[in-house]
């Protein structure tokens, strides 16, 4: 499968000479192989996207792992979305008050944004998945909830040969024990476990992190101990801080190779990376 | 390895975080977690104990009645929680690992998630200090 970063940036976008190296477009990412396409959340980098002849059939399927806006606001702008011939299927979390249409459509609509739901001229199909088994052309998908506010869910795609685990936001180290070291406790573990590429929350340094706990986001710290008790073989870090310059990324990112010992190669993530797992 | 559902681990976190014994189990009755407070009510740590299966952890604390007539597991507030998915709450006598008597209310309930999945229970203790 391949795997391309259509954005990395957490929160908010940004537009900067300094946030030009890693990218300031909020989660983006497009999963592919054989002509099928998964595209993991629908922030600010999702208007980049415009799927044409690449495609196999007249299919795209969306996976958000929850409705903040920097994982939706580029959702309006998605091109597919917009062509009547188009099959365009959304998965996104459960929750136990309000139908996913219904969450989707406080976006979709007025004064947020000018088109309805209703309105979007593709063939679109909601899917509500929880702690959900399904299947897209060659990959098999896991969702599990995961901690972060609001219903939120991590994604493992698997293509048989590889396996691809991401969950850009999340805060496994959540309460005063911090991240446990039995895999029984840990937040996201079933979807990390041994994936051949982790993509993972990385927003805060440690320090920042003291002071936003409860915001739902990692520090290194912790998502360097999730990725190493989780067995990857690769980690990205990503969900980058607005305010974080390239400089300062890099900075941290020599921090942690000059500091840590890991088993596992690992990098910050940047906006047209690109991966390749399995066959 | 399968991690528990994740408003499980989070009940743990918040157990961890309170004064008052908390005990947490799986839908099964297995008791998966108990706080630092608990475990002067069970006389033993966690860390040592692990998971304790129903039959056992129910005998520990060696609950009774007002007329301190025994109550079997199968009264006990968490115990009734987890076969009809229900809270329940009661007040009762049990005898301290120093063979002293104490008044005791638990109040219990089910973990039910998003998913609407009825994952465990948790059962909190109330020390009666009035006694």
């Amino acid at each position: 499968m391949n795997i391309k970063l259509w954005g990395v940036r957490g929160s908010i976008p940004v537009s900067d000479p300094d946030t030009r190296q890693y990218g300031g477009h909020t989660s983006c990412v497009v999963v592919s192989q054989d002509g099928h396409f998964l595209v993991l959340d629908g922030g600010s980098g999702m208007q980049k996207l415009n799927f044409g002849q690449e495609l196999t059939g007249k299919r795209v399927d969306i996976l958000l792992t929850h409705f903040h806006l920097d994982h939706l606001q580029g959702l309006g702008f998605f091109k597919s979305l917009f062509n009547p011939s188009m099959e365009v299927h959304i998965w996104g979390p459960a929750s136990s008050t309000h139908s996913l249409h219904a969450r989707l459509s406080r976006y979709l609509s007025p004064p947020l944004f000018p088109v309805l739901i209703r309105d979007l001229p593709c063939q679109l199909h909601l899917h509500e998945i929880a702690n959900s088994e399904f299947e897209i052309g060659p990959f098999r998908i896991r969702s599990r909830y995961v901690i972060h506010p609001g219903p939120t869910v991590g994604f493992r795609i698997s293509n048989g040969n590889g396996a691809f685990a991401y969950i850009p936001d999340h805060e496994p180290a959540l309460g005063l024990a911090g991240i446990l070291d039995d895999p029984h406790w840990i937040s996201g573990y079933d979807l990390a476990a041994g994936a051949d590429l982790l993509y993972h929350d990385a927003q805060y340094t440690d320090e920042e992190y003291r002071y936003k706990q409860g915001w739902g986001h990692s520090g290194l710290s912790d998502t360097m101990k999730f990725a190493t008790l989780s067995g990857v073989k690769k980690l990205l870090l990503a969900h980058h801080d607005p305010g974080r310059t390239d400089v300062q990324i890099q900075d941290l990112l020599t921090e942690l190779l000059l500091t840590g010992q890991y088993d596992f190669p690992f990098e910050m993530a940047g906006e047209g990376m690109e991966y390749k797992i399995g066959t | 390895m399968p991690s528990y559902e994740i408003e499980i681990i989070l009940s743990r976190q918040l157990a961890d975080s309170l004064s008052m014994p908390v005990f947490i189990t799986d839908t099964e009755g297995n008791l998966i977690y108990y706080n630092e407070p608990a475990e002067e009510i069970l006389g033993k740590r966690f860390e040592e104990s692990g998971v304790m299966p129903v039959e056992e952890w129910g005998k520990i604390f060696k609950p009774v009645d007002e007329f301190k007539n025994p109550l079997s597991p199968e009264d006990l507030p968490l115990v009734k929680t987890l076969r009809n998915v229900y809270p329940y709450h009661k007040t009762f006598w049990i005898e301290s690992l120093q063979g002293k008597t104490q008044k005791i209310s638990v109040t219990s309930f089910p973990i039910i998630g998003r998913s609407g999945n009825f994952s465990g229970g948790i059962a909190i203790f109330w020390k009666d200090e009035r006694l």
